[in-house]
């Protein structure tokens, strides 16, 4: 008789737990995370690009990295993506006879592959022992190899695909651009945009370079236009520049000073879309082409980040281990009026 | 009901044929890891940039622990639900999870690329409890901490220390409780770990309610692999089948599959998803067979008369493993893919390496299991028959 009464509290015990995992996107709901403001990152303009490679050479460079060859006489570094031992990479969309740049019949054009450090990584989410790190200043997601275990969630995680694990070595790390952020207390910035020919790669604030892009993207097509070259400057900072603070080497900034390499270029015939603006709550990294994004290789992504629903649903079930205690009380109730000792289990046996 | 019989060592011989070939495929296992460990992960299994994860995860770990839920499942209907007829069917199951988990546990160390460094996911200094599985290792740690001192009576008992035996049952109720929580947690959790790849995990096993179906399905699973284990001790140790047991507990492994197939479909039909299963595509076959393994214990088990039939409960507690196994390397695998659909070639399968390690473990859980329960006090002790 009792057995019946002690069924239905273990269900409803049971139940509650059940109805634990079934709650989420209600109570704790966390917002896809925003861009620092003062966020660092680069603008890419593949109308632009010329696809000589410099920035993925001074990559390499820059972070060490060897040379990974993909042709038999192995002369040359060619990667074919990006890996644990190549952080930049530019691709290529060809299409049948490959005669016009930037159209996508019978045309061709390039694509920077490179970490896009989002205002929301799922990396950073994903990584259980805080390896993955973003700075709360400049946006940079980095990477500590001596807090990683390896397990890899963070490369399962990037819809960019982008943190690859060194599979060659019994001790290999995650490697991924992490925008240079050791060369920056000598006043470098990243070694992609510092080589870039064309200022297709060009380095600046987020803000900066969201602005510089809608300009570019108001322009008509064909028009001739003042490009800027290597880190992009704010307004106000030219002004500064060019006042007191002209003759120092280092500015306020901390950036090195550097000639304007500024030069004159017809704007593109751009997709009215700055990809990175709004993808998964925007990135840091951001990019305008004439060739449809999802055919120059960058994923169709949501406004809202997936780092946003996971954490919802973690910090819903667990958040302060509430849920967890309350459903362990219950069961511990339910358990010790169940728990029948071993040496008396005759009776256990008895229903 | 029959008088309940405590639990004995089966006893027997430990030399023979099937401990011989566990002992072979397990000197394979450890030279495969041999190899990992000295020229890294790349040496030994075709994991590549577009496919992080293999087998030594989603078969070790993810369907192992799934596999493992034997103890919990039963442990739950027992303690919790308490229903005391199950009681014999406790420790088997234990064992079978201790070992499950114990080696999911352990198996993990093989897979992380920076394993000495494995402490830190159990160091505060390092935790980000924002990501999944930070709480999955957590929760598995500790699950597997209190399974071994769920399953000490069992070595108390052989050992003689009563007196230790007596003091550990007064709080044993806690741990119980505790090992029915941890679970349900973790195995929820494991489900979850995919919401963070988002879109590169196709729609028909990404879902925000892919926490509880990972945890029903865990539960169904867990009566499933008590089916199949039973069946297969009783053949092996030539023991009477406990068929007054399974028989009722068929029953409650297709309530619970009921409730994980309304929940999947419901969750399918309301995101809109089910075109998905609809499309000419190797995701939506691998969709429809995972269902039809869920689906086949009602055609084989859903009579009162069928489940008197060893032969078909051992078969649908196979084809719930099945479907678990499809649940989980769909959504993992065959159903994730790096780069959103451009195209990158990667593909994966896993190599012969890495399968001989995969299939050492299991022979290191097989061979404990014979060594335990012959030895010590597992298997419920056979009244008349031998």
């Amino acid at each position: 008789m009792t057995t019946r009464r002690d069924f239905l509290r273990g269900c409803l015990a049971g139940g509650a737990a059940a109805a634990s995992a079934v709650l989420p996107e209600t109570a704790c709901a966390r917002d896809t995370l925003q861009r620092p403001p003062e966020g660092l990152g680069l603008l890419y303009d593949a109308t632009l690009c010329v696809g000589c490679q410099a920035c993925v050479a001074a990559c390499k460079k820059a972070n060490d990295n060897p040379a990974e060859f993909t042709a038999v006489d192995k002369l040359w570094d060619t990667p074919l993506d990006t890996t644990g031992h190549t952080f930049n990479l530019i691709k290529m969309y060809r299409n049948g006879t490959m005669e016009t740049k930037d159209s996508e019949l019978n045309g061709f054009s390039f694509m920077k592959t490179s970490c896009m450090h989002c205002a929301d990584p799922s990396c950073v989410s994903a990584c259980p022992v805080s390896a993955m790190i973003k700075d709360p200043v400049t946006g940079v997601v980095g990477y500590d190899p001596d807090a990683c275990i390896g397990c890899r969630y963070c490369v399962a995680a990037c819809p960019f695909g982008i943190p690859k694990y060194q599979y060659d070595s019994p001790t290999g790390k995650i490697g991924k651009c992490e925008l240079c952020r050791h060369r920056h207390k000598d006043g470098h910035y990243s070694a992609c945009a510092e080589v870039c020919p064309t200022g297709a790669t060009l380095f600046g604030r987020t803000e900066d370079l969201l602005a510089e892009a809608k300009r570019r993207l108001a322009l008509k097509p064909g028009e001739w236009t003042t490009i800027p070259r290597g880190r992009l400057r704010p307004a106000q900072e030219k002004v500064l520049a060019g006042g007191e603070d002209g003759k120092g080497h280092k500015h306020r900034h901390g950036w090195r000073d550097e000639p304007d390499q500024s030069y004159q270029a017809q704007v593109g015939n751009y997709l009215q879309h700055v990809y990175g603006e709004k993808e998964y709550g925007g990135t840091q990294v951001l990019k305008l082409s004439a060739v449809n994004f999802q055919k120059a290789g960058m994923p169709d992504l949501p406004p809202k980040s997936s780092a946003a629903t996971s954490e919802t649903i973690q910090h819903t079930l667990y958040g302060g281990l509430m849920m967890p205690i309350a459903v362990l009380a219950g069961l511990t109730w339910v358990a010790k009026r169940n728990v029948v000792p071993e040496d008396d289990n005759e009776k256990g046996g008895q229903s | 009901m029959s008088a309940h019989h405590p639990a004995a060592p089966v006893g027997g011989k430990l030399f023979n044929l099937p401990v011989m070939i566990c002992s072979l495929l397990i000197a394979a296992m450890f030279a495969v890891l041999f190899v990992r460990f000295i020229f890294g992960l790349g040496a030994v299994t075709n994991l590549n940039d577009g496919y992080p994860w293999g087998i030594w995860v989603v078969f070790d770990v993810v369907i192992g622990s799934a596999f493992a839920c034997g103890g919990f499942s039963v442990a739950m209907l027992v303690y919790i639900f308490n229903r005391g007829q199950y009681h014999p069917m406790v420790r088997p199951a234990l064992l079978a999870s201790l070992f499950g988990y114990t080696l999911a546990g352990v198996g993990v160390l093989f897979d992380l690329g920076r394993w000495w460094n494995f402490w830190h996911i159990l160091s505060p200094a390092y935790a980000n409890p924002n990501s999944v599985m930070f709480e999955v290792a957590v929760c598995i740690s500790a699950y597997i901490l209190v399974m071994w001192i769920e399953f000490s009576p069992v070595f108390m008992e052989q050992w003689g220390l009563k007196v230790q035996k007596k003091k550990l049952e007064k709080v044993l109720f806690f741990f119980i409780a505790l090992g029915t929580l941890l679970p349900m947690m973790h195995q929820s959790s494991l489900g979850t770990l995919l919401v963070v790849m988002g879109p590169q995990v196709n729609p028909l096993w990404q879902t925000p309610v892919v926490p509880l179906l990972y945890l029903l399905s865990a539960v169904t699973i867990g009566y499933g692999i008590v089916l199949f284990e039973s069946c297969v001790a009783s053949a092996a140790y030539r023991r009477e089948i406990e068929l007054h047991l399974l028989q009722p507990m068929a029953k409650i492994m297709l309530g619970m599959l009921t409730v994980f197939l309304v929940v999947r479909f419901g969750d399918l039909v309301v995101r809109g998803a089910l075109g998905n299963a609809l499309k000419p595509s190797l995701e939506a076959f691998f969709f429809w067979l995972e269902i039809g393994c869920f689906s086949l214990p009602y055609l084989l088990v859903g009579t009162r008369g069928a489940r008197r039939n060893p032969a078909r409960l051992f078969l649908a507690g196979c084809a719930i493993m099945m479907g678990g196994v499809l649940l989980r390397v769909n959504g993992f695998l065959i159903g994730y893919d790096t780069g959103l659909g451009v195209d990158h070639g990667w593909n994966y399968f896993p190599s012969i390496a890495e399968m001989l390690v995969t299939i050492g473990m299991f022979a290191l859980e097989v061979l404990g299991y014979i060594i335990i329960t012959r030895r010590f006090p597992v298997l419920p002790r056979e009244g008349a028959a031998h």
